[in-house]
């Protein structure tokens, strides 16, 4: 296991994160880069697992962003960061582009506004073209664009080892990681705070909210009545890989006085994605798909792309995004309480995580903290990729002949290997559910969904379960 | 990087079903030099593998063994004929038109043969592809993976099962389902009778004895981790109604692994999404045969097996430099009917497999009148004395297309 120099000596954390997805994970990794004992408290069995897993994956520019506010800074920096970060550890990405296309006039007249706006979040890449300048690009386009406006730099990114990289990251510069750690209540005196769970106590100095979904729960359990989360359901559809030559840019719709509408976009696995629609839910677990939202999407689909929807569909899911009633990001400190609130954090929560940590740090220290960077930081966690952008181990011949492993495909659909599902299962986060499998490598997330692969996989998973007694490892308080 | 290492066999046949395996034997038998099987499971035999009921190689073995067994078989005869078989060795891509890479234990290496045959045969669509919206709990297979699961792995499955479906291989899942121990509890289907009722006699039918909700379909997967319910609907009073269950089997509903064939650029016929094949089984790619359930998704096992036997004749024409022959016409199926295969008929060609046209029909016919038509004049039509149904491919007799001008317009075959 890794090296873990932080651990707290009296059993109290300097600070603990509440929230092991891509914001909680990034605050754990920058906090435990300074000389603090770090704890990342996640509700779930696996980090990863709530809204950061089910999102449009597109890494942003901020071009859309409300100028001025702190979100609109925190993507352009986020994107920098992020762009850095996934390059030094092998985070799939793909510079794709986008374009915003107009279907009607009052889109159409709502172009050069937008690019505009793109320049004043210090975007200036965009540019407006015209009908035939679409259907050069996305010859597959529903007949009927009328104009749009590029964003060359808009990517899409694998939002899965995106927080994975974090939290293994965090874990590695000694962040303590507590799966199955719901806090259901807060205990606070001068110096410490107790987080209540489940799977008992945790002791803190500090707190640092990044909750999601229950963050307004988190803040009121901390004595605070300031905003409320309503859950708002996205589904998506995901299509055939054999689609994605169709789809060779992300196509953003214009959003205009009507609401958002859905785009397509391929993924970073050589899908193509339809979606997501935007339903405001009371039910914080409700991530079923539903009919409405299938019928909605598959008349939207109809209208931008008739062609993907003769299509077979490889799967569909639903994602809550945290909406809250306040316009923009909600990152607060509390000095007196030791407390940091990191909410509001909407989609663009996965490009802007790093910068967010750094917002998040710089916070603290000026609540009282001290924060002071170490320099014997272990190296960033090396990702397997699972993007289709560069080789993936089945097409590596010299890694197959060193291990035999990365030659036997298990998962045909998406060409996952047996050395791969190992690794997986002996991960820094090892994965411990089919569905961590599915994070970390892909596998019966393909076009059988399982038909071929899926008793295989799961007798793969639980062969090196039983060997690794990676299972516990979230019993793991040291 | 240097150069893939490359082997050159005579013939490369993709996929070691029933339809690979016999191709490969017969091909083997008539010495067409070597054959390589490649197959990505861990075993060759295809879906009959984990098909652990009997009923398998009535057509070409004339006994009657069970899945596993016919597996075993179809191996042991291609091995023993001289073919060639690489197990966990999976086709990925094409290098170019006749030229394949492939990833295995024993490296990342390339197949350039002479001739190949794709037999990749067939899946069921999953859930997803269905697009069944609600919940995404654990206990919602295909038959295949319920199969696999229970007939290779031993590992259990719940205790009451809603099986979406109500095809051949539907019964083919009960069977499986109550091995497992696990109550078959509901049988759901679209038509008004379920599809293969007429494929078992009454004694059958009361030994598989499932309660089956006809004209309905699934609206709705209910269930947090492990699934608790479906929710039904019937289709022509819409009524709504759940049906507590703790698996759900989705199955048939089959359509071809045609990936490579995609990825080749081989034509595709637009009812079956397999390669548009001739009556040679020749795809649109010269040198390139197909057959199996990738043409037909899906007859039994030993239909595509007689494919196999089929398509091998065609290879060794090639091989020995067969010209090509001339275009031909175009064989259309008329509603009921879904698709035909083979989808062409060139004048000089053999009969189809078997003497026998594949059809898929939407609806049943007690008696179907199949009709066979060109350019607005009827050439043939009789009376066949078996039942298109839902389901089930409806096999018709390619004698009746004697009367077919090789120089006229598409023949369309329908009913009445």
């Amino acid at each position: 296991m890794t090296a873990t120099p932080h651990r707290p000596h009296d059993g109290v954390f300097d600070v603990a994160v509440i929230g092991g997805g891509i914001v909680g994970a990034a605050i754990a990794r920058e906090l435990s880069g300074c000389d603090v004992s770090v704890a990342l408290l996640e509700a779930r069995d696996d980090v990863g697992d709530g809204t950061s897993k089910a999102n449009t994956a597109i890494l942003h520019t901020g071009f859309d962003a409300k100028p001025g506010t702190l979100e609109s800074r925190l993507v352009a920096r986020g994107y920098q960061l992020l762009s850095a970060y996934a390059k030094a550890t092998g985070i799939p990405v793909e510079h794709t582009g986008a374009v915003l296309v107009a279907w009607n006039d009052e889109e159409l007249a709502a172009l050069p506004a937008l690019k505009e706006k793109a320049e004043a979040n210090g975007y200036a890449h965009g540019r407006i073209i015209d009908a035939d300048e679409i259907y050069r690009v996305l010859p597959d386009l529903g007949e009927g664009a009328l104009g749009g406006l590029t964003v060359p730099d808009e990517s899409i990114i694998c939002t899965w080892t995106t927080n994975l990289a974090l939290a293994t990251d965090a874990r590695q510069r000694g962040t303590t990681i507590l799966l199955d750690h719901a806090v259901t209540g807060v205990d606070q005196d001068d110096e410490t705070t107790v987080l209540h769970t489940p799977a008992g106590e945790v002791r803190t100095r500090w707190v640092v909210n990044a909750a999601g979904l229950g963050a307004d729960h988190i803040d009121r359990l901390l004595g605070h009545d300031r905003f409320t989360v309503t859950p708002r359901r996205g589904e998506l559809f995901v299509f055939d890989k054999l689609t994605r030559p169709m789809v060779d840019k992300i196509v953003l719709p214009v959003p205009t006085s009507r609401g958002k509408g859905v785009l397509i976009s391929p993924t970073i696995y050589g899908n193509v994605m339809l979606g997501p629609t935007a339903e405001d839910l009371t039910d914080r677990t409700d991530t079923a798909t539903s009919e409405d939202g299938f019928d909605f999407l598959l008349s939207k689909g109809e209208r931008l792309m008739p062609r993907l929807l003769a299509e077979e569909v490889t799967a569909s899911y639903a994602g809550l995004r945290a909406a809250i009633d306040h316009p923009d990001y909600l990152i607060e400190a509390t000095p007196e309480q030791r407390y940091l609130l990191v909410g509001g954090i909407r989609s663009t929560g996965l490009t802007a995580g790093i910068a967010i940590a750094e917002h998040a740090r710089t916070l603290l220290e000026a609540a009282g903290l001290t924060l002071r960077t170490r320099s014997d930081l272990p190296d960033p966690p090396r990702m397997p990729n699972l993007g289709e952008a560069s080789p993936r181990p089945y097409q590596d011949a010299d890694l197959i002949a060193r291990d035999p492993a990365y030659g036997t495909v298990v998962c045909f659909c998406e060409r996952v290997t047996e050395g791969e599902i190992r690794d997986a299962c002996h991960a820094t986060l090892p994965a411990r559910s089919l569905e961590g499998l599915r994070r970390r490598t892909r596998a019966m997330n393909g076009r059988c969904q399982g038909f071929f692969c899926g008793a295989a996989v799961a007798a793969l998973h639980a062969q090196h379960q039983t060997h690794d007694g990676c299972a516990s490892q979230h019993k793991d308080h040291r | 990087m240097t150069e893939p290492h490359l082997i050159t066999p005579d013939v490369l046949v993709i996929g070691g079903g029933p339809a690979g395996l016999t191709a490969a034997t017969e091909l083997a038998d008539r010495a067409a030099g070597h054959v390589l099987v490649v197959d990505r499971e861990p075993a060759a035999g295809g879906i009959p593998r984990h098909s652990d009921h009997t009923g398998y190689g009535l057509r070409d073995l004339h006994r009657v063994l069970t899945g596993p067994a016919y597996a075993r078989h179809l191996v042991r005869q291609a091995t023993r004929a001289g073919a060639e078989i690489r197990t966990r060795t999976m086709v990925t891509g094409w290098a170019d038109d006749h030229t394949v890479d492939v990833t295995s234990p024993e490296g990342r290496y390339r197949i350039r043969p002479r001739s190949i045959v794709l037999a990749t045969g067939a899946r069921e669509r999953p859930r997803t592809a269905r697009r069944i919206p609600g919940d995404r709990p654990h206990g919602v297979y295909t038959t295949g993976q319920l199969q696999n699961l229970v007939h290779l792995h031993h590992r259990p499955v719940g205790e009451r099962a809603v099986i979406v479906g109500g095809e051949l291989v539907s019964w083919s899942a009960v069977v499986t389902l109550r091995e497992a121990g696990c109550t078959p509890a509901l049988m759901i289907s679209q038509y008004p009778k379920a599809e293969s009722y007429a494929a078992f006699n009454a004694a059958g039918r009361t030994l598989l004895r499932v309660p089956v909700a006809t004209r309905s379909r699934v609206t709705r997967i209910i269930g947090k981790g492990r699934c608790q319910a479906v929710e039904l609907e019937h289709l022509d009073t819409g009524r709504r109604r759940t049906v507590a269950c703790d698996t759900v089997v989705f199955t048939g509903d089959w359509i071809p692994d045609h990936e490579l064939a995609r990825a080749a650029g081989i034509a595709l016929d637009a009812g079956t999404l397999g390669p548009l094949t001739d009556t040679a089984l020749r795809t649109s790619r010269p040198g390139v045969f197909a057959a199996g359930n990738l043409l037909h998704p899906v007859d039994t096992a030993d239909v595509a097996a007689l494919d196999g036997r089929h398509v091998a004749q065609q290879v060794i024409g090639h091989l020995h430099g067969m010209p090509r022959p001339a275009d031909g016409v175009r064989l259309v199926a008329d509603a009921p009917f879904r698709w035909v295969a083979p989808q062409i008929l060139r004048p000089g060609d053999p009969a189809p497999a078997r003497g026998r046209l594949l059809l898929w029909t939407d609806e049943f016919v007690r008696f179907p009148q199949v009709t066979v038509r060109q350019d607005g004049r009827v050439l043939a039509r009789r009376t066949l004395t078996w039942p298109a149904a839902p389901g089930r491919v409806f096999r018709v007799p390619s004698g009746l297309l004697t009367g077919v001008s090789p120089t006229g317009g598409p023949v369309r075959i329908g009913l009445r």
